[in-house]
């Protein structure tokens, strides 16, 4: 016996929305039996995993500044994703959006005003942007493939963000730490809620408005969609491809920019050799597990934030290497492009030799 | 030499195929009802019905690729699961389907190999040459499917199923794009297999087809067989009566009242860049308002680069080789070619004339955002609006569809294509421009469609139809030229124009060069041979 995928007649709603649901239960399940082969009690790594960080008002307020930039990125990648573009490459633009930003406080650091962190902000956003333009030029000119392209070039600027720290930026009153001077006053995000939630979560909630209604409503989201869906019909409409590789590139490129920016001018408050965990590689699951829509991004970002937090609780409490949230980053979205395919196909039990069934059934 | 077999007393011999009370629903909607269907060896078997009819839903049950919801099978007498169209292959059930599942990226043996279990792999180019010039079907085993035109295409479908010696070839309107010529060599061809013993079951809404090549005719029509018929005793209108339910619609075409000339093609010139493409060669035509012109010619002799051309989706340098309305355009691209008054229906209508998976207002969109229909306003999309068009040319163009706004890919190709006409028809555009206009669309669709086309160029439009259907063609056209390896024939006068003369012109007759011909002409032989 064996299984078979057939085509469904008509895609599933159902599965389209069960999908998510049972990716995460599935890659709950495997966490589980991964942690019991591992000798750690399984009930005790998932309590500290998902649920502890929950029972405290500082480590929701913990969760809520990890899961900002998660869910800004995620949905500027949703964007691309949506148009067919694959950009994955998040992570380096990044790194380049932290890096530009911190040109002011590393170079300026006496420039102190109220708004010195807008043009913080704008500059984050034009270097996410601008390295963005890249592979968008390349597909554009030469049709190179975007997803190397992009994925290549997040080790260079990982590297350059190495480099500055540890060469031109470094704090000379730093006891040789391969960080820049502390960002001080006026070039630090500013805390709106409670301890630690800044001005970003605000950008989250702007940004899901904006992306929705740009998306939803406008011309430009239309095109990004018949794209996505049907190339020739796009220029059948009159629409402009390499208008909308562009666009969609300079968009997510600037969000991710965004979000570099805000990590060292928020929680993290200097700039290091490592601006980011991968938030730029895990926003990619967020997308997809938040099937490209906005407000399944920002729960899929959540629980993603959770699995980050819950990750560093449970390496101090039961010592687990914090690769253990990566796994589980990466089963998650493992199951859910596996399930995904259910939404197309259904799964049938086959009796092994699929050739008896031509004969007779009497 | 092509007449009928009489075939009194089929019911003496034992059917290879027997379906006894197939019902397929999908949810609420009955696609079969209690369908009675039996398939003799030696008998060319015609499935008769609208689009929409469930002739398809049938035929994929025998296929395999759907499983009924109710009845059985029967294969040589004994009930009989067909669970996949692996199974029904093995059965020796071939099926043609008239949209093709070929992979564009490979070529024609690598194609035909996916579907071959692998023992048959051995030296399968030079067995689908042999095969495929035998029965009068040439094919380059090397070429590139993508490469091909929807004409061969198809070929390397049939070929496909003739590799596997099948005892049933079900073909879905297998000659409706293939040109007069063309279609007799399939004639040939069918009627070879079933001298051979093979049944097959043909699925067409061409009457004159079924009666000049099917033994037996079963009618459908809203999911349930109405009648069988000798097609040999009927006529046409006898035929289409019992498909359509009624009185099939003619096509009303009043004198032409010739106004100025509306679209001016210049010595247009385009190169290819595709080795296999075919390029434009010095294309010149006027078609004056209040006129139908037609463009005839076989698949692939440069309808899809002319029609690009003009459409604007691929842009020429000069601008005076293509004039809209008195403006040079040669260099506009689609969008500003439609504000200049034209409008476009492409051959293919999902993926091209509208976006399978978007709803039928979101496809209102897609060509009429910058039309002057206030669809967009500040960039922002106007739903209501869109919806306000679908439900106009719902009406106007008798659209049936499942709820107000569906996706386009539900619609049945009929009803889709009504819609992209109406959508276009709509605008009242000075210049129109359609390709195909009733490819695979029952009688019914196709009356209402040639007569929207003609009731526009009356109105004063130059409407400008590139078509492959000869029928189509000296039915609404008042000019006629023909393509033929990117050259085109001055046109002609309809009333004037023989189906003799334009067979020559599409033979290349007119453009001097004679390989292709050649080729024709060799096949012709092996056939008689």
């Amino acid at each position: 016996m064996h299984f078979r995928l057939e085509r469904r007649p008509q895609r599933s709603r159902l599965m389209a929305v069960l999908s998510p649901v049972l990716a995460i239960a599935l890659a709950l399940v495997t966490f589980f039996l991964a942690f019991a082969v591992m000798r750690i009690d399984p009930f005790r790594a998932l309590y500290l995993y998902f649920i502890d960080p929950l029972t405290a008002l500082w480590s929701i307020e913990d969760l809520l500044v990890k899961a900002a930039p998660i869910i800004l990125i995620a949905i500027g990648l949703a964007f691309c994703y949506q148009a067919n573009v694959w950009n994955i490459g998040a992570e380096g633009q990044l790194a380049v959006g932290a890096t530009c930003g911190s040109i002011i406080p590393v170079y300026f650091p006496h420039w102190q005003s109220p708004i010195v962190i807008v043009p913080m902000l704008l500059l984050g956003t034009l270097g996410g942007m601008a390295y963005a333009a890249i592979p968008a030029w390349l597909k554009i000119r030469f049709n190179a493939n975007e997803t190397l392209t992009t994925l290549m070039l997040v080790y260079v600027a990982n590297l350059m963000v190495d480099y500055l720290a540890r060469t031109p930026w470094r704090d000379p009153a730093g006891h040789n730490f391969p960080n820049s001077a502390p960002f001080a006053g006026g070039q630090i995000l500013p805390v709106i809620f409670g301890d630690s939630i800044r001005l970003n979560v605000l950008f989250v909630l702007i940004t899901i408005a904006a992306v929705w209604f740009l998306s939803e409503r406008t011309l430009t989201g239309f095109q990004l969609r018949v794209f996505g869906l049907s190339p020739r019909a796009g220029a059948f409409g009159g629409f402009n491809r390499d208008r909308m590789i562009f666009l969609t590139f300079l968009i997510s490129g600037g969000l991710a920019g965004v979000a570099g920016i805000c990590e060292v001018a928020g929680p993290i408050g200097q700039f290091r050799t490592v601006v980011s965990p991968g938030y730029g590689f895990t926003a990619i699951i967020v997308a997809f597990l938040g099937r490209l829509h906005p407000l399944g991004i920002m729960f899929a970002g959540l629980l993603l934030a959770l699995s980050y937090l819950g990750g560093e609780g449970a390496q101090i409490a039961l010592g687990i290497s914090d690769q253990a949230t990566q796994v589980f980053q990466g089963m998650l979205l493992f199951y859910v492009l596996a399930f995904d395919t259910l939404i197309f196909y259904r799964l049938r039990l086959v009796r092994r030799h699929p050739l008896e069934l031509a004969v007779p059934a009497e | 030499m092509l007449n009928p077999v009489s075939v009194e007393g089929r019911t003496s011999k034992a059917p290879l195929l027997q379906a006894i009370g197939i019902t397929k629903l999908y949810g609420t909607f009955t696609a079969n009802d209690s369908i009675d269907l039996d398939l003799f060896p030696r008998e060319i078997h015609a499935l008769l019905g609208e689009n929409g009819a469930g002739k398809s839903t049938l035929v994929k049950i025998i296929y395999g690729a759907l499983q009924p919801t109710g009845g059985e099978l029967r294969w040589k007498g004994k009930a009989t699961a067909i669970p996949s169209p692996a199974a029904a292959r093995r059965l020796g059930i071939g099926m043609v389907f008239q949209h093709f599942s070929l992979f564009d990226a490979l070529t024609v043996t690598e194609n035909i190999a996916l579907a071959l279990p692998k023992e048959m792999r051995n030296g399968l180019a030079s067995t689908i040459e042999r095969v495929s010039a035998d029965y009068g079907l040439p094919l380059r085993p090397d070429a590139l499917v993508a490469d091909l035109s929807v004409g061969e295409r198809q070929r390397i479908e049939i070929v496909r199923c003739l590799l596997q010696s099948p005892q049933l070839l079900i073909m879905d309107e297998p000659t409706s794009v293939l040109t007069p010529h063309e279609a007799d060599h399939l004639f040939v061809t069918l009627q070879r297999l079933a001298r051979e013993g093979c049944a097959v079951l043909y699925i067409t809404h061409r009457l004159e087809e079924v009666q000049r090549i099917c033994h037996h005719a079963t009618i459908m029509r809203r999911g349930k067989v109405v009648g069988e018929a000798n097609p040999a005793k009927e006529t046409a209108a006898t035929l289409a009566r019992m498909m359509v339910g009624n009185e099939v619609l003619e096509v009303a075409r009043p004198p032409a009242a010739l106004g100025p000339v509306r679209l001016s093609i210049g010595s247009l010139d385009v190169a290819t860049p595709d080795p296999f493409g075919v390029s434009l060669k010095s294309i010149s035509l006027d078609v004056h308002g209040g006129e139908v012109v037609a463009i005839a010619g076989i698949a692939g002799n440069g309808q899809g680069e002319l029609f690009a051309a003009l459409s604007g989706e691929q842009t020429v340098e000069r601008p005076g080789a293509v004039f809209i309305d008195g403006h040079a355009a040669g260099h506009f691209g689609i969008t500003k070619r439609r504000n200049l008054g034209a409008a476009f229906i492409p051959e293919e209508r999902l993926g091209h004339g509208a976006v399978p998976r978007l709803r039928l207002s979101d496809n209102v969109v897609l060509t009429r955002h910058r039309t002057g229909d206030e669809l967009v306003v500040t960039g922002i999309v106007r739903p209501h609006k869109a919806q306000s068009i679908v439900n106009l040319v719902a009406s106007e163009y008798d659209v049936r569809k499942d709820g107000p706004n569906p996706e386009a890919r539900s619609l049945s190709g009929g009803n889709l294509q009504k819609f992209v006409v109406g959508r276009e028809v709509d605008r009242h555009p000075g210049v129109l421009i359609v390709s195909q206009p009733t490819w695979g669309v029952d009688a019914g669709a196709a009356a209402l469609i040639r007569q929207a086309l003609i009731d526009l160029a009356r109105a004063g439009s130059a409407v400008l139809v590139i078509s492959q259907d000869l029928d189509e063609i000296f039915e609404i056209s008042d000019r006629i030229a023909v393509i033929s390896r990117g050259h085109l024939s001055p046109a002609e006068p309809a009333a004037i124009v023989t189906r003799e003369s334009i067979g020559l012109l599409m033979g290349g007759v007119g453009e001097g060069a004679a390989a292709k011909p050649k080729q024709t002409e060799e096949a012709a032989h092996a056939l008689q041979a």
